[in-house]
């Protein structure tokens, strides 16, 4: 919300718009109301060299067909001309003339300048010229009967001001209104809160009754809907005073008309909508619900199709003439012919209001404040404000008698809403100390009338504060005008000990393993495009988002690998090859469930190194965390490489995989080099805390050690050699170590040496040579038994 | 016989002086002062000789002889020791400025860095860190929070649906959450007060990636649900985390606001030593609603949640002025750091 400090300054007191000391105190006390102010702008500052002047006459130059010659009196008796591009000008009116030598807001110098060799001594200035707003569209035509030669601002009553942009919250719709503003600030700054004094509808309404009828056909949407007749009324400028101000706010100034019921909105927070009563279809308002596909042309110039969910305002005709509580139609736009007004002020329900705001688009002025919850019972003062400014430029004007007022109580918020507070839960909430008798000191300045004695009171709950319905939302109120400031600083002290559960504490040594192996944390987009599981040879079956920003990121991850192969694949582009890289994070594979199936994972990528390196990690990893798995190859994951992967099994459940990625994959993902992979479901991974070791004695006998070599055929696995070894060595065996693996000139093709060293040693005494020949003979056997043949 | 000894000690001193190697010390050592060596050999004929007098002189110049020729022994065997190891220091000689290859020691990710450093510090509090699921229900996510279907706030998270339908549920009732919060319903729904806990986790929003949004970032939330917990305990709590983590120096203040599921409502701001200000985030006190939600009473207990964004303490730390760099995974980024 936009807020001009001069306007503010018409309810209270606040602050010189000129005293920098006094705008920072207005500016403190709305961001300690929750009113948090984003900007502060100077406003009103007018352009020197600047002056009214007269336009004597006006005539066109045969050769310059799109700018005019002006004659122009700027108050000393010298006829200076000036040429115009401007169509808007007539003689006899006064305008804004730039003099030889001003400089403009702009940078430009008006200098003597010439169009077919005949000089221009000056300038006509449109608003936009001058910083007035937005209009550009042609010359800034200033009140009659002004001085010439005077500065324009002072023609214009400008002085210098203040623009405070305050942000508004959710839950003050109050302030979408200066009043609201006006009130809240008051009560913080302790000045005097003058909110526009108005007559009664009684005392308003004069002359003969007349009346628009109102046929409330939504109660649910609409429960609210005034009309009321104002006759006398001659469409023209609005006064200069209004327009300034409602320039300032970022209104273009239109007609008297228009700029009463926009300063309205503004002022006292009610959107109001004037329709021409000879125009209006049957003399009456119809406000009922769209028909599917229905259709009308809003002001702004657009088309809209509704539904059956959104509410029109029709004429007594059926005809729609606008979206209720958003925009009115473009056809019943008062003109300038317009004598009679019927005024609409009505109130829409605010949760539909949103929803039609959601589905067609169309946000304005009036949905803004209609959505947020505008006053239910605020209308007549609104009427009467409404007709007492538009009184300024129309003299003439009667507010009629017999003014609608249609509403159905049922579903109109109630005129009289009221909770009780407890001093005790106001102090319990806020640490505060304060006593029951504090509370009319805080909240009776903003509307929330305390009553009652003892520690409950009644507190009432403002008509203008919809949000307000209960005592947590009045504790609240109190919080803030007694100030967040004064609440103290204390810290609760918990009664157990923080700290990292043991999942939690396990994750963290992951990443210190991965670190101290040199590899990196990357954090990929989780979300992939809708061919990226199927490129990197997983199954497509994913969670998809229903509407993503882009379709290239429209499906939940099952796996972290295609976020990591894209890493790889921008380092090698960027001439950095052999990337070590880790994640861990979540992955959302589909679940017949209340939620998909996520868990946590780990995936490690080793660019430009072999199955074996993963495997190092995996080893490097149990070593740091416990626990292990079995390295089924029998089993070969999605999208790895065939005869250099397995599955890492722990019973009957896949653990992980390890391997390295399929080369068709790396293909697809446009990476050079080998990647070797581990992956890790860390749900079960971190889950499976290893029991403490437990003690065995160190044997203090002597060991030894026996290298025995064996020839395996590739397609047995060196484990299940491991495992007969151990088997073989009976339980003498303390330690078993492959320290070379050999293939080539020697040994047969498809075959390869596995050479062991075992540690042999006996708790309770010295080895002999019969246990070292037992052990021997005992491998032997086993290992024979395999198919595997002791090398010499 | 003394010019004898005296001869052969003196042929010894010379031929030790000349040894070059410890291994010809130990060859000499056994030559002039073993037991078989030479100046023991002259011991045999001091039985040939007259008087007393005269085996007591030969007999000491023997000794004295032996232990000169130990000394000399000694003293070389040192000399050569200590040259050989000054030989073979020089010979081992590293340039070790000399060295191959990449930094050895893998990077943390900069929000992960920012993550482990924001529990520690509420760990030292006295919280716990509660987790819940980045793809959350609506309820969790909206309704027991207090934005039930059709309120305003929920249009402000500009949220992201998925496809994935509950067993006998509606389409349309599961999300990406927008915010930690929801891990605020699940802790009070799985654990009676008090509750001290902070939740770090992703979340998602519907935005264009720019340098200060991104679709998938990080929040932190904490929760505190205990008996006669006040705004002032949330004060004090953000005042003492902002002196921990930012430093000495540093200070808060709460200004009113607006979340559905707290009121009183406040941001937070945190204030440098140099007196400017920088919004943190949002927090204020558990609407009774939420703590309903949660099955708590809140006659019973009262409390405060607050939470803001991992990703900018990250920035902030280090000065990196475009989040997407922080996700680009770009190994010149990642090793800066």
């Amino acid at each position: 919300m936009k807020i001009l400090l001069s306007w503010l300054n018409d309810y209270g007191d606040f602050g010189d718009p000129n005293d920098a000391d006094a705008v920072q105190r207005v500016c403190d006390a709305l961001t300690t109301l929750g009113l948090e102010v984003d900007s502060v702008d100077a406003v009103g500052e007018t352009v020197d060299g600047v002056v009214t002047a007269r336009i004597l006459r006006l005539a066109r130059h045969p050769d310059a067909a799109k700018v005019q010659r002006a004659w122009v009196d700027a108050g000393d008796g010298v006829e200076r001309h000036v040429w115009c591009g401007a169509t808007n000008i007539e003689a006899g009116q006064t305008v804004p003339l730039a003099t030889l030598g001003t400089t403009m807001p702009n940078g430009m110098k008006i200098e003597r300048r010439g169009i077919l060799g005949i000089d221009s001594e000056g300038m006509l200035c449109s608003a936009s010229e001058l910083g007035l707003g937005d209009d550009h569209s042609g010359i800034r035509i200033l009140p009659d009967g002004v001085e010439l030669g005077i500065p324009y601002g002072d023609a214009l009553g400008l002085r210098p001001d203040v623009l405070i942009d305050a942000d508004v919250t959710r839950n003050r719709p109050d302030c979408w209104g200066y009043v609201g503003i006006a009130r809240d600030l008051a009560a913080k700054m302790g000045v005097e809160f003058r909110p526009p004094q108005v007559p009664s509808m009684d005392q308003l309404a004069s002359g003969d009754a007349r009346s628009a009828p109102v046929e409330l056909l939504d109660p649910e949407r609409c429960s609210r809907f005034t009309s009321t007749v104002i006759s006398g009324v001659r469409v023209g400028p609005g006064a200069e005073w209004m327009q300034q101000r409602l320039t300032a706010a970022g209104m273009r100034p239109i007609s008297n008309v228009v700029d009463v019921s926009n300063y309205v909105m503004l002022e006292l927070n009610q959107p109001n909508h004037a329709y021409d009563l000879d125009t209006l279809g049957g003399g009456g308002f119809r406000v009922r619900l769209a028909r599917d596909g229905e259709t009308l042309t809003t002001l702004d110039g657009e088309e809209r199709t509704f539904t059956s969910a959104d509410l029109l305002i029709c004429d007594a005709d059926d005809t729609p003439i606008g979206l209720g509580g958003v925009m009115g139609g473009l056809d019943s736009e008062i003109s300038d012919d317009t004598t009679t007004v019927a005024l609409e002020m009505a109130w829409f329900e605010p949760v539909q209001i949103g929803l039609t705001v959601t589905r067609t688009g169309l946000r304005s002025e009036a949905s803004q404040r209609f959505e947020r919850g505008v006053d239910p019972s605020g209308m007549p003062t609104a009427i009467a404000r409404f007709a007492e400014l538009l009184r300024e430029t129309c003299p003439d004007l009667t507010v009629h008698r017999g003014w609608v007022d249609a509403r159905d109580d049922a579903h109109h918020p109630p005129a009289h809403r009221e909770t009780e507070v407890r001093i005790a839960q106001v102090n319990r909430i806020l640490g505060t100390q304060l006593t029951a008798e504090d509370l009319p000191h805080l909240l009776d300045p903003i509307g929330f009338t305390v009553s009652g004695d003892g520690d409950t009171r009644t507190v009432v709950l403002p008509p203008w504060r919809l949000d307000s319905t209960s005592e947590i939302d009045v504790v609240e109120e109190v919080g803030r005008h007694y100030g967040y400031d004064r609440l103290g600083a204390t810290v609760p002290k918990p009664s157990d000990s923080g700290g990292l559960s043991v999942r939690q504490q396990r994750r963290r040594l992951v990443r210190d393993v991965m670190l101290g192996l040199g590899i990196s944390e990357a954090m990929p987009n989780p979300f992939l495009a809708p061919d990226t599981l199927e490129r990197a040879g997983l199954p497509a079956d994913a969670v998809r988002i229903t509407n993503p920003l882009v379709s290239e990121e429209s499906v939940l991850r099952t796996s972290l690998r295609p976020g990591l192969l894209r890493a790889i694949a921008f380092n090698e582009s960027h001439r950095r090859p052999g990337v070590h890289l880790f994640e861990v994070g979540h992955v959302y594979p589909p679940a017949a469930a209340e939620l998909p199936g996520e868990f946590e994972q780990l995936t490690v990528v080793l660019a430009g190194e072999e199955a074996p390196a993963a495997l190092a990690v995996w080893r490097e990893l149990t070593g740091a965390l416990g626990g292990g798995a079995r390295i089924d190859q029998g089993r070969v994951p999605d999208g790895l490489h065939a005869t250099r992967s397995a599955t890492l099994q722990t019973g009957k459940e896949p653990l992980g995989a390890v391997g390295e990625v399929a080369p068709e994959v790396l293909q697809a993902f446009d990476v050079s080099e080998r990647v070797a992979i581990l992956e890790v479901d860390l749900d079960q991974f971190l889950a499976r805390e290893p029991k403490p070791a437990q003690w065995k004695p160190v044997s203090r006998q002597p060991s030894s050690d026996l290298d025995m070599a064996f020839v395996l055929a590739d397609g047995v696995p060196a484990e299940k050699l491991d495992k007969a070894i151990r088997q073989g060595a009976g339980n003498l065996l303390v330690g078993l170590d492959l320290f070379d693996v050999y293939r080539g000139q020697g040994l047969s093709e498809g075959s390869r040496s596995l050479a062991y060293r075992l540690r042999l040693q006996a708790a309770d005494r010295s080895l002999t040579d019969a246990d070292v020949a037992d052990a021997r003979r005992g491998v032997e056997a086993a290992a024979t038994k395999l198919g595997a043949e002791l090398r010499g | 016989m003394i010019d004898e000894i005296t001869a052969a000690r003196d042929a010894a001193l010379a031929d030790i002086a000349t040894a070059d190697s410890v291994d010809a010390v130990a060859t000499m050592t056994t030559r002039y002062a073993g037991k078989k060596g030479e100046l023991s050999g002259l011991k045999k004929q001091l039985g040939g000789l007259d008087s007393i007098d005269a085996k007591k002189a030969a007999g000491a110049a023997i000794n004295e002889a032996m232990a000169a020729v130990d000394t000399a022994l000694s003293t070389r065997r040192d000399e050569l020791s200590a040259a050989a190891t000054a030989a073979r220091v020089e010979a081992e000689r590293l340039d070790l400025t000399e060295h191959l290859g990449a930094p050895a020691r893998g990077r943390k990710h900069l929000v992960t860095q920012a993550w482990e450093r924001l529990e520690d510090v509420f760990v030292g509090m006295g919280f716990r860190v509660a987790e819940g699921p980045e793809v959350e229900t609506d309820w969790h996510n909206f309704e027991a929070l207090n934005m039930g279907e059709g309120h305003p706030a929920r249009g402000e998270f500009d949220t992201l649906f998925v496809d994935h339908v509950p067993p006998g549920g509606q389409p349309g009732s599961t999300l990406l959450r927008t915010h930690t919060s929801p891990v605020q319903i699940r802790t009070m729904l799985e654990q009676e007060p008090p509750i001290y806990v902070v939740a770090p986790g992703r979340v998602f929003r519907r935005d264009t990636p720019d340098a200060t949004h991104m679709p998938v970032f990080h929040q932190i939330e904490g929760l505190v649900v205990d008996r006669d917990i006040s705004m002032a305990d949330l004060a004090g709590t953000i005042q003492a985390f902002t002196e921990q983590f930012f430093g000495k120096g540093w200070s808060s203040r709460l200004r009113p606001s607006y979340f559905p599921f707290t009121e009183p409502s406040a941001e937070f701001d945190i204030q440098r030593p140099d007196g400017s200000w920088i919004e943190l985030g949002g927090s204020g006190m558990v609407h009774p609603d939420v703590l309903r939600a949660g099955g708590i009473d809140p006659e019973e207990w009262s409390g405060f949640a607050f939470g803001f964004g991992i990703d900018r303490m990250a920035l902030m730390r280090h000065g990196v002025d475009d989040l997407r760099d922080m996700y680009a995974d770009d190994l010149r980024f990642i090793e800066q750091f």
